[in-house]
Formats: C-alpha cells, structure tokens, sequence
C-alpha cells in the first residue's frame, strides 16, 4: 500500500520479507504465515495443548540487515593498495597500515587472474591458499562451500583446515564414550521436544543460553517452547559463569561457576550419585562398559582421593552443599541436560582447556541417569520439534554447486539428485586455521584431521609444508573475520606482512579484519544483491536434520531484491570472471545463471511435487506441512535405552561401525556406551591430558595458574555474540548502538565488556569507562559494563570484533576494535589435537590511563 | 470510540533489542510524511530499554523495561507545543515532522523522555506508535511483530474497557504521574520498582553443609504473617512485591527437626538475598 514490494530471503538468523521501494530496502520483517501457508504441528503435554505461533522468528542480526546492506564500511569498488605494484615493488610490510585507491574491475581481475598463472608456473601447485571462514551469508548457491569451492579447485589451492571450533570437546571428547562421530561428536535430537514437555521435571542449562545463541540459526524458535515449559512447571538450573539471557528469562537456579572448571563439578555430582545410590544401576549394568574403573577415579582408589562435593568447591567457586542438592535433585527427578546452543553439544565450556573433559563427563553423566528412557534425555527445547524430516532439501552443506565430493555433503547427499560436473582440488596440502600464523612465520606446523568418518581419524597428524607442495605465497581470503575469530589472533598482522607472501586479494563485502591486509580487494555484494535459494535452517552435513530447531520449516527463493551496491557483484560472477580469463568460463557456471542453479536446486528437492516453480518465484518462500503425529520421528536414544534396533532417521554410524550385529548398539567399539573408551585406550593409553579414565586436570591457562595468575588474576571468557552472528552484522549498521554490544564514547564505538562489580572497584573502574584488558599476548580497549552478573575475578566479553584497530596511543599499542581473540591463547587444548580453548584467557584489567591521548589520535583521524 | 493502547509485560522481556532493532529498521534513513522523518543513524533510540538487576550473587534477578512514547491522553508535550504535536482519534501522539523543525525545546517538555533529538534533520522525534502501518490496515505494531517472547499487546478498544483490563490484569503505568493519562501500560512492573526478601537456608550435619529443602518460611510485616513460602532443592526461597516504604518484616524458618530460625529485615531499600541462613 505505500508502494512497496515485497521480496523473500533468508539468513543465518531466519527468513525474511524484504520491502523495496524505488530501489531500496524499506524494512526487514519476519514472515507471517498465512492460511494458504501449511499447518502448524501440536503437541499435546500435561494435560495442555501447545501449538507454535504462525511465524517465522528472527535473531536481532538478521533484523540489522538493512543497516550492514547500507554500511558505510561496504567495499563498492575494486581496489589496490596504493603502493602495491604487481610488476614492481609489493611492499608486504605495509599490508594494514597504507591506503587504497580504487581500480577498474579489469584491472583488478587481469592481476589476480595473472597472478594465478604465475604462483602455478613458478611454484607449483600448492602455492595458492584459500583460507575461508566457517559461516556465510546464507543460500546454497553462494555458500562458500559451493560457489567458493567449484572456484578454488579449477585453480588448485592449499586448504584451510578448520578446528571443529563449534565441536571441540565433544568432538575429540565425548564421542569416544558414544560415537556419533558424524555429529563431530554432539547428540541427535529427535523427539526430544515433545518427550521433554510431557516427561521432564527439570532442565539443565550447562553452558547453554539459547536465548542468545539461538540455536545457531533458528532465530527464537524454540524460546516459545521454553516459555510452554516454564508454564507447566518444569524447572531449571543454569550452569554458567554469567547469569546469562536465559537464565534471566526463565529464572530457576543459578550455579555460577569459574569458567573451564566445569570437569570438576560433573565429577563430584557423579561421586554423591554413586555414594547415595542416585543412578540408574540396570543401565548402567546392562548398557554400558568400564564403570567400575570409572569408580575407582571417583572413590579415589586409583589418586587417594574421593571426589567429593568439598573437593570440587575450590576449584569452581560452587558450594559443595549446592553440588550435593543439585546431585540430589538431579537423581531423583527426570532431567533433561541442555549443553551449548541446540542442547545436544556446543557450549563455551567446550571451548576451554578442559573442554573435552568436560563434554566427556556430559555424556557420562547422561549414562548414569539412563539416557534414552521417558523425561532423561539431551536437549533444552532447541533442537528436536516434531517436523517432516522426510521432505527433502539440501542444506547448505550438502554440495551446492561445488561438484565437490570430498569436502561437503554431496556425495552422500545432493549429487545424486543434482547431477552437474565434478571439480576436484588436486592439491592434498593443508594449514590448520589456528596454526596460519606458524605456517607462514616458521614455515611449518603440524594439524590433526578433522574428518568425521570415524572417531579414529582425528589421531592422524598432518604435516604443513607436504613434500612435493610448494609452501604458501599468495593468499585469496574471502572475508575478514580472522581478527575477531582467530585465537592469538594478533599474530596474523606479522604473518600477512611476511615477506614470503607475494600476493593477498581479498573478496569481501565489508572493509574491515584482516580485508584491509590485502593488496587486491574484490567488492562482493550481499545476499539481497543476488539470487540464492535455501531453507531456512537447514545447515546439511554435520548438523544433520538442523531444521528440527525450528517450527515451521521455510524454503526460499532467496530473491534478488535490489541491485548490487557501487559496483560490487555476487561472489559467483566474480569468481566467473576471473576463470574465464584462464579459459574456464564455462567449465564453472555450465552456462548457468545464479537462477538457473538456483531451479536446479529446486528440481533437485521434493518442492516439485507440491508447488510449480512458477508460483515459488512469485511466492516466494514454501512452508513444509507438519509431520503426521504416526510419522514422527521416535526419540533419540529412546530404542539404545531399550535395546532395541536404532530407528531413528540418521545414517551413522556407516554399517562397518556397528559393532556386532547391523543396526544395534552404538558407534564404540563395544556397542555400548563406554565409561572408559576404548578407542583411547587403544591410541595413546597415557595421554598426559586425555587419558582414557576421563580426569579433571586444571586448565593449563586459569586461575589455578600460579605463577601467571599473579600477573593476570582475571580469567575472560569471550563467546557468542548475541546481536551479531560472529562478524557479521558487528560494525556495520544498527547493532553498534545497541547498549549491550558496543557504546559510543569520544565518537568511537568501544566493545563491551563486562566486569564484577567488586573486581572493578578494586581497581577504581565505574560504568561505563575505557579500561585495558590486557596480557603478554596484547592489549585491548573496551567499555566497562560493571555488573553483578558474572562472579568476581571472571569477565566476559563476546568474540568476533569485525572491526580491527591497532592504535599506537601514549607510546603503547592497544586494539581499540575489540577483537578480545587477540589476548586468546592459541595453544590447543590437548597434545594431539587442533582444537582451541580460547576461555582459559587470564588476563589483567586495569582502568585505561591514555583516555586524553586516545581521544586525541582518534578526533585527528576523523578530520 | 476506539482507541490504540500498548501493554508490556515487564517479566517476558528477555533484552534481545528486536523491538529496538525494528524501530531503526523501520524509521532509519525512511520517511513518512505527515508522520515521521527519516530517524538518525546514529541517533537516540526512539524504543530504548534499561536493565534492572535485583538482589546480589546467585539469588539475583534480572529484568528489563522498554520505553518509549506513552501517547499520554493529557500530554505536557502537547501543552508545550499544540502548534506541532496533535493527538489523533485514535490516541496516538504525532510530531508533526515538517512544523517541528527546530523545535529544540519541544524535547525537554516530555517528562519521560521519550522525545528524542534528531541532529540531522534538527527535528524532534518519537515512536510513533508505527500510526502509518496501522493506517495501511497492520494489526499490530513492528515492536510487537518481532518479539520473540510475546512482551506487546497493541489493543484498539475504548477507553472503558481499556480501564477494565487494566484492572484486571493490574497493570500500571510508568511514573512520574502529573496525570499524563499514559495509553502504554505494564503487567509485572514490580521487577523493576519493587523489592524482594530471598534467602538461602543452610545446616550441618555431621561437620557437612546442607541446603534445607522444603523448610516452610513465613514473611511477616509488624507481627501477622502476610506470605508463606517453602525452601526450594537448593534450601532458597524469595518473596517479591516488597515496597520499599514499608519497615518491620520479618522472615521465619521452620523444619521439623531444625531450630526456628527468626530474622527481622529492617528496611529493604533494595532486594535484600539472606545467604547461609542457619
Ligand atoms: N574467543 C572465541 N573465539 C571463537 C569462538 C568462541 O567461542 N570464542 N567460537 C568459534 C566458532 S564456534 C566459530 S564458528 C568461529 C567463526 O569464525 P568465522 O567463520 O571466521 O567468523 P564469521 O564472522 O562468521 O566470518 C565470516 C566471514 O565471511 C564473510 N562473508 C560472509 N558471507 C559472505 C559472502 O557472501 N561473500 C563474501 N565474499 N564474504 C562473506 C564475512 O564478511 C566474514 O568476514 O569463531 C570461533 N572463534
Ligand atoms: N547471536 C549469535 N548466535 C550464534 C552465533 C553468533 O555468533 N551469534 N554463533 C553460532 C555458532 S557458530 C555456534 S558454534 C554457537 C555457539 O553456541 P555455544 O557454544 O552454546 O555458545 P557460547 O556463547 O560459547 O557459550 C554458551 C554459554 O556458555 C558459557 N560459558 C563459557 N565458558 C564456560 C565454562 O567454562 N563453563 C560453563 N559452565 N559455561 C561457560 C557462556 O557464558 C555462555 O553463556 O552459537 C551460534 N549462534
Ligand atoms: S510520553 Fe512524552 S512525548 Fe509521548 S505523549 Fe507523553 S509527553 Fe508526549
Ligand atoms: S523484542 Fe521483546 S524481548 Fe526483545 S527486547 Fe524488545 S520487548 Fe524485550
Ligand atoms: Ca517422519
Ligand atoms: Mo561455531
């Protein structure tokens, strides 16, 4: 009515309506369903009937759009670093610190596209590296793990390996004791939501606040179900160094505990079970392995000492009469144990130096209580919504159009039915994300698999440089998060300034990170610039049926809804024009469109069969109907606990991993769930810090570290940032001014940090001031948010500053960008794995004392 | 005569900013002539939210109230400027954006400080209770649609009935109350002006710390009870909707087995958390 149109789209916090006039994005709102959309599911628990809005629910980063669309920091034209000559003098020591001048997009592909030739004729394969992040903006035909990776194998290119850093500690932890490697180690859902609203007396929240996390890309799904919960009286407890989001909504006990000690607390709630009788002996008898061994550790038969709730106390600040009631109440009541953001895995306490030890006490725990049976389950009403999960659409990590079978989903899952030409990446070199710096500095370093094949695979070691690779010398970054999402990441400064890298182009769509570190920038446009298809959601791959967060599940012609900004361009048509300068146009696009792929995408699904691709063009968007209640999918464990055959709609493990007959008992060794796992047992029986009777060894980096503590006697937590999806969406557009995630002060918008009220009086810090928060590793200037909300010596801070800013202020250089990740250690957190623990940070705080001086160097900027 | 009013449940807002996000998305860099001019970037939020954190340690709570406009019946801003600000049939209040350029001043006649000042257009703003979504037939304002947990309820009805549900659900406005006749209302406002006596009950047994579950406690004002609670797994209970004013509470423990346990709360200035009781 106001003469507007309304397009579709989707994105890593839900779908959305995109209103455009004249040629500009008006507003973003959430799509509301309408009676010619399909049913809705219901569920009947406690005497009550539940049924979810008719809505689709969005996080606040998907509602910043138009702000980071509009940015001033989009890049809109090619550029070069104004003293970088491809024919002349590069001058790698001043990547990040000079300017840019802007060139034709002629000139900028000729020197890549020339460039390409020349590190292949000169080097050799391998020369070329791709480092890519590990999110995107969404759609399967732009994702990185499609469009991205059809480019990088018709050149050829040495991979980034990444760490399972959503995983970690489940990942190399706990699916020693249950498997699900597939999951990279984390729990399936199904069924969970309605068992839990019908069964459950109580959920527990370890390290979990969904409320901001919003189980990943769900937007707020499953916050309704939450609240449903909270009205039927199940209670909860939250077990978390912040009181945080959820635990403020939905109220219950408050456990605050000292980040990464987390082991120690499992442990001895674990003890009073065992001295009390609080466990489930017929399961653990008939279902499991290894328990007596796990005992003796308990009782202290094999170290002289009992684990008792006085034992753990100071190690994690939590009263052993708390543990002792909560191991009471626990054991008595139907619980259900809600880790990380979807509840069956993730969590900050992952992420810590102990993370493994304590994702290998979760599923123990869940062991003990016997997982599987009515209201005893993993889950906090995230994942696990009764949906269709039969009605097929790929994720995005299902293939795209990569043509790649190694690396995504799509051998298993979307080739099949979207036959397009096989690309390859002849190149088996690869650097480990956490370990670039190394690589490029030292010129080697060494990584472990991430490969969920098997629970066997993460033991192999891999080499950087590969005999027969030519070590890295040009980087083709796509983005520019590594600041903000690197451990140590300070460090990457001097490595992108190494003399042995030639060459840095970089394709982004924001000026900021490590972009400004390149010598080419390629300007892509966002997602409402182009053409896309996807469901919400739906990641593919590792999160395998992801849509269950959901209540409706939302496929979308992801529409182009305005024309690119300045002359930027879809990554697709970028990486186009750079192959058809080496002859291979058409070998990457088969003479499509980013439309037409995006019908092959629709082809390729079960959307055919229920609406033309005519009417999905004009609609926009398709809601799968509900699940008949007989046809949903039964409840995860739920047929383990019983003995039964596995039925629920998963295809791990691989039928070589079952461990006698096909179909029954767990991806172990034994079948069975396995206290002390065998797998490692067989592989390093005396691992100093993963030993095989899962142990609680303090945090290598915490407040237990004496000598290091009296320096820095703070430990920050750094973890997902509520009103930014990592990066994206920071810096750029309307989340800045949003109080809790960046304040304004002397014209700069400073970071948010939050400090215990006592610490902050210690050191004479008030509201809102600049302090330092410091440590060998640097130094960074936030905003202080004194607050009650997180326990005296912890402070928390979110991770993933897009913006970099290394000032030198008062003879001292300090990151007034907020990327806390530069004071992260970069250690993994065991020997023999590539993972990272960047929630063991000691650091010191102290009031910031170049206020004048800063405010000085930043007003002579601005002019 | 019906008439546009908002309700806020205080207790369901969880911080996550959509409402604020909507309003910038709505309102930043688009105008609506006769309505609103195009909001500032960078500017003041015309839906703002504070956060109110009650009692200390691990008996705190936490809760956060939103603001904005209050579209008062009986304005101050109105009487300040009836030459730029008109109330509408439907008891929404617009700044007429084009009259009020420059009227600085018109931003200090709210005494809820819910104009803000638009330096780029010198022009001063308020939520508008998205009135130009509503005359485009919408059923609800942006606030409301991007909630996640249901805090709005924009209602169009009289003001007689407003009056009756207002009872009903024992909602209140916001202060400072020179008889604005404010048409947004809150449910659980208590979260943020009114106070709680919680505590922990805690005994030993054999040289080991306990919590006391299922103690029953009773709040007592001058001598009679007015409240009766029991301690929860972790021994801890809470009484909320204690009045600041209000002097001579009294909070008595009792479990079989266990010696009552009596403690006076002299004034309860804020959330006062009795840890250890024992
Ligand atoms: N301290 C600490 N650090 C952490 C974590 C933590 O908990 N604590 N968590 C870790 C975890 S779980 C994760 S997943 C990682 C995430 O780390 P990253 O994946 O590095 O973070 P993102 O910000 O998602 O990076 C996405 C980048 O891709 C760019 N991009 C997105 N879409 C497009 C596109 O369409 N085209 C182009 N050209 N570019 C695009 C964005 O602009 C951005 O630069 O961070 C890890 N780091
Ligand atoms: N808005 C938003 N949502 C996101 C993301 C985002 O960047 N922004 N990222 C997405 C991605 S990629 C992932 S992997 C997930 C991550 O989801 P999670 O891994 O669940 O998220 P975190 O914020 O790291 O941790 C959750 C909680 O753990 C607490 N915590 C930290 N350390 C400890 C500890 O040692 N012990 C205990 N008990 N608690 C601890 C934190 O205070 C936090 O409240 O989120 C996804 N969702
Ligand atoms: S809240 Fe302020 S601006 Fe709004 S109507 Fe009342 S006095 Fe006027
Ligand atoms: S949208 Fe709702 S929950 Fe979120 S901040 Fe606003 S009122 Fe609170
Ligand atoms: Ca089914
Ligand atoms: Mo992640």
């Amino acid at each position: 009515k106001d003469g507007s149109k309304r397009y579709t789209t989707i994105t890593n916090g839900g779908p959305l309506h995109v209103y455009v006039k004249e040629g500009k994005i008006l507003r973003l709102t959430p799509i509301d369903f309408t009676d010619e959309d399909a049913g809705s599911f219901k569920i009947d628990a406690r005497g009550k009937t539940f049924k979810p809005k008719r809505q689709s629910t969005i996080a606040p980063h998907a509602l910043s759009n138009k702000g980071a669309v509009y940015s001033e920091n989009r890049v809109l034209y090619p550029m070069k670093r104004v003293d970088f000559d491809p024919d002349g003098e590069r001058n790698p020591q001043n990547r990040g610190i000079s300017g840019y001048e802007r060139i034709s997009w002629d000139e900028a592909l000729d020197i890549v596209a020339k460039e390409i030739n020349r590190q292949k004729r000169e080097h050799g394969p391998g020369s070329i590296f791709l480092p890519t992040p590990s999110h995107h903006q969404w759609g399967n035909i732009g994702y990185y793990l499609s469009a991205l990776m059809r480019f990088g194998n018709q050149i050829g290119f040495t991979r980034m390996a990444m760490n399972p850093d959503s995983w970690e500690g489940w990942f190399w932890g706990a699916q020693h004791h249950v498997g699900h490697s597939m999951r990279a180690g984390a729990s399936p859902g199904y069924g969970t939501m309605e068992d839990c609203m019908k069964e459950a007396d109580q959920i527990i929240f370890w390290s979990a606040d969904p409320e901001s996390t919003n189980g990943i890309y769900g937007g707020f799904e499953s916050t309704q179900r939450r609240l449903w919960a909270k009205e039927n009286g199940i209670e909860f407890v939250h077990i978390d160094p912040h009181f945080n989001p959820t635990a403020q909504l939905l109220g219950g006990k408050w456990m605050p505990i000292k980040p990464a000690t987390d082991a120690a607390l499992a442990i001895a709630i674990m003890y009073v079970w065992l001295e009390e009788g609080l466990y489930d002996k017929d399961y653990v008898a008939t279902r499991t392995t290894g328990f007596d061994e796990w005992c003796e550790y308990l009782l202290g038969a094999s170290d002289g000492e009992p684990k008792t709730p006085e034992w753990q106390e100071n190690e994690t600040g939590v009263p052993a009469r708390d543990v002792r009631a909560l191991a009471r109440s626990w054991g008595k009541k139907k619980t259900y144990l809600g880790c990380g953001v979807t509840g069956t895995g993730f969590g900050g306490a992952c992420r810590g130096a102990t993370g493994a030890q304590w994702a290998r006490c979760m599923v123990m725990m869940l062991a003990m209580q016997g997982w599987g049976k009515p209201g005893i389950n993993m889950g906090h009403l995230t994942a696990g919504a009764p949906l269709d999960l039969e009605f097929y659409f790929p994720g995005y990590a299902d293939g795209g159009i990569s043509g790649d079978l190694a690396n995504n989903g799509n051998m298993v899952n979307n080739y099949q039915r979207m036959p397009h030409v096989l690309s390859m990446n002849p190149v088996k070199q690869q650097i480990p994300k956490q370990k670039i710096p190394e690589a490029i500095i030292e010129g080697k370093c060494t990584g472990y698999l991430w490969d969920c094949a098997s629970q066997e695979n993460q033991f192999t070691p891999f080499e950087y440089p590969m005999k027969g690779y030519s070590p890295i010398r040009m980087i083709y970054r796509y983005g520019g998060s590594l600041f903000g999402t690197a451990t140590e990441s300070g460090r990457f400064a001097e490595a992108f300034r190494h003399k042995s890298i030639e060459f840095i182009v970089n394709q982004s769509i924001f000026m900021e990170g490590d972009a400004k570190f390149a010598d080419i920038i390629l300007p892509a446009c966002t997602s409402f610039e182009r053409w896309d298809i996807g469901e919400a959601c739906n990641g593919g791959g590792y999160g395998h049926h992801s849509v269950e967060m959901l209540n409706h599940r939302v496929i979308a012609l992801q529409q182009k809804c305005i024309e690119p900004l300045g002359e930027s361009k879809s990554d697709y048509q970028i990486f186009e024009e750079i192959l058809e300068r080496l002859g291979l146009g058409t070998v990457f696009t088969e003479g499509c469109s980013e439309l037409d792929w995006c019908k092959r995408q629709f082809d390729s699904s079960d959307l055919p069969d229920h609406i033309s691709w005519k009417q999905f063009v004009k609609k926009g968007y398709f809601v799968v109907p509900a699940e008949e209640e007989e046809l949903r999918a039964p409840l995860s464990m739920k047929w383990f606990a019983e003995g039964r055959k596995k039925d629920i709609p998963e295809p791990q493990p691989l039928p070589s991993q079952f461990a006698e007959e096909f179909g029954y008992g767990l991806q172990t060794p034994s079948g069975k769930f396995e206290f002390v796992p065998t797998i490692l047992k067989r592989n390093e029986k005396d691992h100093p810090d993963r030993p095989a009777v899962n142990r609680y060894i303090p945090s290598w980096e915490g407040l237990r570290t004496t000598e290091l503590v009296d320096k820095y006697p703070i430990q920050m937590i750094a973890t997902h940032s509520r009103y930014s999806f990592h990066t994206y969406a920071d810096n750029k557009g309307f989340t800045d001014q949003i109080k809790d995630h960046r304040r304004l002060i002397h014209g700069h918008y400073f970071w948010v940090i939050q400090i215990n009220a006592d610490d902050a009086k210690d050191r004479g810090i008030k509201q809102n001031d600049l302090v330092k928060i410091y440590n060998d590793r640097g130094a960074v200037v936030c905003v202080a948010e004194v607050t009650p909300m997180v326990s005296r010596r912890i402070t928390k801070g979110y991770e993933a500053s897009a913006k970099y800013m290394p000032l030198r202020v008062g003879g001292e250089m300090v990151e007034i960008g907020g990327c806390l990740n530069n004071l992260s250690p970069s250690r993994s957190q065991t020997q023999g794995t590539h993972s990272m623990g960047p929630n063991s940070t000691l650091v010191q705080i102290e009031k910031y004392q170049n206020v004048n001086a800063l405010r000085q160097v930043l007003m002579q900027r601005a002019s | 005569m019906k008439k546009w009013n908002l309700i806020i449940d205080v207790e369901r807002c969880e911080n996550c900013n959509n409402c604020v996000l909507a309003a910038k998305d709505e309102y930043v860099g688009n105008e609506y002539p006769g309505y609103s001019a195009a909001a500032d970037h960078t500017g003041a939020e015309l839906i703002s939210i504070t956060r109110k954190n009650r009692g200390t340690g691990a008996l705190m709570d936490t809760a956060y109230l939103v603001k904005m406009c209050n579209h008062c019946d009986d304005a101050p801003c109105i009487k300040n400027a009836s030459d730029v600000i008109h109330k509408r049939d439907d008891g929404i209040v617009i700044i007429d954006p084009d009259k009020a350029k420059g009227r600085k001043d018109i931003v200090k006649s709210c005494p809820y400080g819910a104009i803000v000042w638009n330096e780029t257009l010198k022009v001063p703003q308020t939520w508008i209770f998205d009135a130009h979504l509503l005359d485009q037939g919408w059923d609800k304002p942006r606030c409301q649609q991007t909630c996640p947990t249901g805090v709005f309820d924009a209602v169009k009805i009289t003001d007689a009935e407003m009056a009756k549900r207002a009872e009903e659900m024992k909602l209140e406005t916001l202060g400072p109350y020179f008889g604005e006749k404010a048409r947004v209302f809150y449910k659980n406002l208590h979260r943020v002006t009114k106070n709680f006596i919680a505590g922990s009950v805690v005994t030993e047994n054999e040289g080991v710390e306990e919590c006391v579950a299922g103690a029953k406690v009773s709040l007592l004002l001058n001598g009679s009870v007015v409240a009766n609670t029991l301690t929860s797994d972790f021994g801890e209970f809470k009484f909320d909707h204690i009045d600041s004013r209000t002097k001579g509470y009294q909070v008595v423990i009792e479990k079989d087995g266990l010696a009552e346990i009596c403690r006076t709360v002299d004034s309860v200035n804020e959330s006062i958390c009795l840890t250890e009781i024992s």
